[in-house]
């Protein structure tokens, strides 16, 4: 047996009053940070590089290469913006470990900011999570009051401000270039690349954008050194990483794990589906990654394995659900979704995602036909390669594989009488109201 | 005139009409605390327009939403035109074009939440209240919105109150809850703060703390449902070498 949970981000958060600095410190929060600031920025980056720690926001971008972009000795302002807009559906590790352990995400913001040559530092967190916010602008305040943000940072010479900054509901600036178009104060709707952030982002100065879970590696990296680090996931894909279940299982939640565990392995280790139930499909990293089935359990879960069986690893968001679960009621709200938060900058997303809306809803009362499949899949193409942004591409992925996945479910609904499914036996209080 | 979803129009130019009613002027006080505050915010950006979002939330705390005046107000202090606010305040769902309940419920029914029984809360809290989507109740405490997925897929199906959690909610639970709303009988969140109104959230989400971080737990039990698993199974990261360990 090869799975082995091993926490590392999470390890702190059963922990009294783990979002504060003296619980943090107790743990050996902060011990890495004079020993950071004495390495050379570049040495700091040459780690990073040599750990293969990859971007944890779902596209796995080597973060030392993303950092070695920056240009050096170029007279601008350097900036490290953390992307801590958590809004892919079915993500839920970001926010969990903001309100649990701030502290361990804002080291990794001070070594990462150090390394890139940046004094400035935001945190861009969604709006919708009012205490995590508190927890974030605490720990900044606790860091400034013992010296870990402000000049001359434990002796080092380094000047380092961290700002938080607070989105309010807009899925789209978790794109990282409309979320520097929200941070500079305009509508968050992305911009054309290149030129890429790390030569110019924000106020168009080289940055670095990383995602939350990203940056809170950092520490444990500096703290135990890259061959530590490759000693958990794969060759391509080194490194613990938080598995989010949730949906139909009998133990969801955060689960901590080297990169490359499979779904069997998780569900035989937490207990499965609910009883009674069996899997019939979920997503390996959130809604924007294309549907497996039970036929895809085995799957190693690492940057690579989904991707040759046709999706993506995305943000290990495993939204698992059962035998009782309509995909195309599950589709259309997906594309509720991508259609309420499509920034309408480009056409292909703009109207494609709203035609999915029309005619999933008519395919879901049972007034489509096997035209509106067709519909869908030119649409679809449509939209994937076509669109400004990853959203739109994100948006055809439920559609193309529910489709490749469950014709015959969709063909099922075309009679008129409507979905052949009970919606309240998906629900969690099906027994209660039954 | 109104919209589909029965709300009546709301236009950001009181002279268009309908919207009228609702361009209250910002009172002199409130003028002068957005002005304060508003200094310190500007101060966080090397930048003056990157402190839009957080001035229009100090906008909407002193009136609810974020008004016509509000807008004129923020376009004042970054030397913009009305049009350059609003086109940003109209893009985020997060400023209110009216004013909603003290207490904001939002149910989430993106796909997971919805298929797991948010779509039923839904639909059963807007009988209960008796408001469609995005609607106030009379004695305007409770307003209802639906919401897209708030990165707590572990605790659904999840209904917010002014951007706090509470969790595994069912039909029943979600009544009761929006009932003690109502009866002034606030309920405690899952994982968070006691609650404050819509109006004193928005002061926090401006990036002033309001002194309640300490409530609330670390982390709720789904959180940290893999870490006791890992102490169940005895299993943990590699140990870290001793020459690499900080004495």
């Amino acid at each position: 047996m090869t799975f082995n949970l091993t926490p590392v981000l999470t390890s702190n958060w059963g922990g009294d009053k783990s979002w504060t600095i003296e619980s943090y410190r107790r743990t050996g929060g902060y011990r890495v940070l004079g020993d950071a600031l004495a390495m050379a920025p570049d040495a700091l980056i040459q780690l990073v590089k040599d750990s293969g720690l990859r971007g944890r926001g779902g596209a796995g971008f080597p973060t030392g290469m993303k950092w070695g972009f920056i240009p050096q000795g170029d007279g601008k302002p350097h900036y490290l913006v953390v992307n801590a807009d958590e809004s892919e559906p079915g993500t839920c590790k970001d926010i969990p470990l903001m309100m649990a352990s701030p502290h361990t995400l804002l080291e990794g913001v001070l070594i990462s900011a150090y390394a890139i040559r940046a004094n400035r530092a935001f945190i861009y967190v969604r709006g919708e999570v009012v205490h995590v916010v508190r927890r974030l602008l605490n720990a900044v305040e606790e860091a400034k009051a013992a010296g870990f943000i402000g000049k001359n940072v434990l002796g080092s010479g380094f000047d380092i401000d961290v700002v938080v900054h607070i989105g309010a509901g807009a899925y789209i600036c978790g794109e990282e270039t409309a979320l520097l178009e929200s941070l500079e104060g305009f509508r968050g709707q992305p911009r054309l690349r290149p030129p890429f952030p790390a030569i110019e982002g924000l106020y168009a100065c080289p940055t670095v954008i990383n995602n939350v879970e990203t940056i809170a590696s950092v520490p444990a990296i500096v703290r135990g050194g890259a061959d530590w680090f490759k000693k958990m996931g794969t060759e391509k894909s080194p490194g613990f990483k938080i598995f989010s279940l949730s949906g139909h299982v009998a133990r969801p939640g955060q689960y901590e794990a080297p990169l490359g565990i499979t779904l069997r392995e998780l569900l035989d280790a937490t207990g499965g589906m609910r009883e009674g139930h069996e899997l019939k499909f979920w997503t390996p990293g959130g809604s924007s990654t294309p549907l497996f089935t039970a036929e895809h359990l085995d799957v190693p879960l690492d940057f690579e394995g989904p991707l040759a069986h046709g999706s993506m690893l995305g943000t290990t968001a495993l939204q698992l659900f059962d035998e009782t679960t309509c995909v195309v009621r599950a589709v259309l709200r997906w594309s509720e979704f991508y259609a309420h938060e499509s920034c309408g900058k480009c056409t292909p997303c703009r109207e494609g995602v709203f035609w999915y809306v029309q005619i999933l809803d008519r395919l879901e009362r049972g007034e489509g036909d096997e035209q509106d499949l067709e519909t869908l899949l030119d649409l679809s193409e449509n939209i994937l390669g076509r669109a400004f942004c990853a959203l739109g591409d994100g948006a055809t992925s439920p559609v193309t594989s529910s489709i490749q996945y469950f014709r015959d479910e969709y063909q099922a609904h075309f009679d008129g009488r409507g979905c052949p499914f009970d919606p309240v036996a998906s629900t969690v209080f099906a027994g209660a109201i039954a | 005139m109104t919209h589909e979803n029965g709300l009546p129009t709301v236009s950001l130019d009181p002279r268009l009409g309908p919207g009228a009613a609702l361009a209250d002027p910002l009172s002199d006080a409130a003028r002068a605390r957005v002005r304060q505050l508003g200094a310190e915010v500007l101060a966080r950006y090397p930048r003056p327009r990157s402190a839009m979002m957080p001035l229009l939330y100090l906008v909407q705390a002193e009136q609810g939403y974020v008004s016509p005046d509000g807008i004129k107000l923020v376009a004042e202090l970054l030397g913009l035109t009305t049009a350059e606010v609003a086109a940003v305040s109209t893009f985020y769902t997060m400023y209110k074009r009216r004013t909603c309940g003290d207490y904001h419920v939002g149910v989430c029914t993106n796909t997971l939440c919805a298929i797991l029984g948010g779509d039923a809360i839904f639909a059963a809290l807007k009988e209960h209240l008796g408001v469609p989507n995005n609607g106030t109740t009379d004695d305007g405490l409770v307003s209802l919105e639906h919401i897209e997925c708030n990165a707590a897929c572990d605790y659904a199906p999840v209904v917010m109150v002014n951007w706090e959690f509470f969790d595994n909610q069912t039909i029943e639970s979600a009544k009761e809850l929006v009932d003690r709303l109502r009866a002034g009988d606030l309920p405690t969140p899952t994982r968070g703060a006691s609650l404050v109104t819509h109006v004193e959230t928005s002061r926090v989400l401006a990036g002033f703390p309001d002194g309640l971080v300490g409530e609330g737990p670390s982390a709720g039990p789904a959180s940290v449902v893999g870490l006791q698993l890992a102490k169940e199974r005895n299993e943990s990261a590699p140990a870290v070498s001793r020459s690499k360990e900080r004495p």
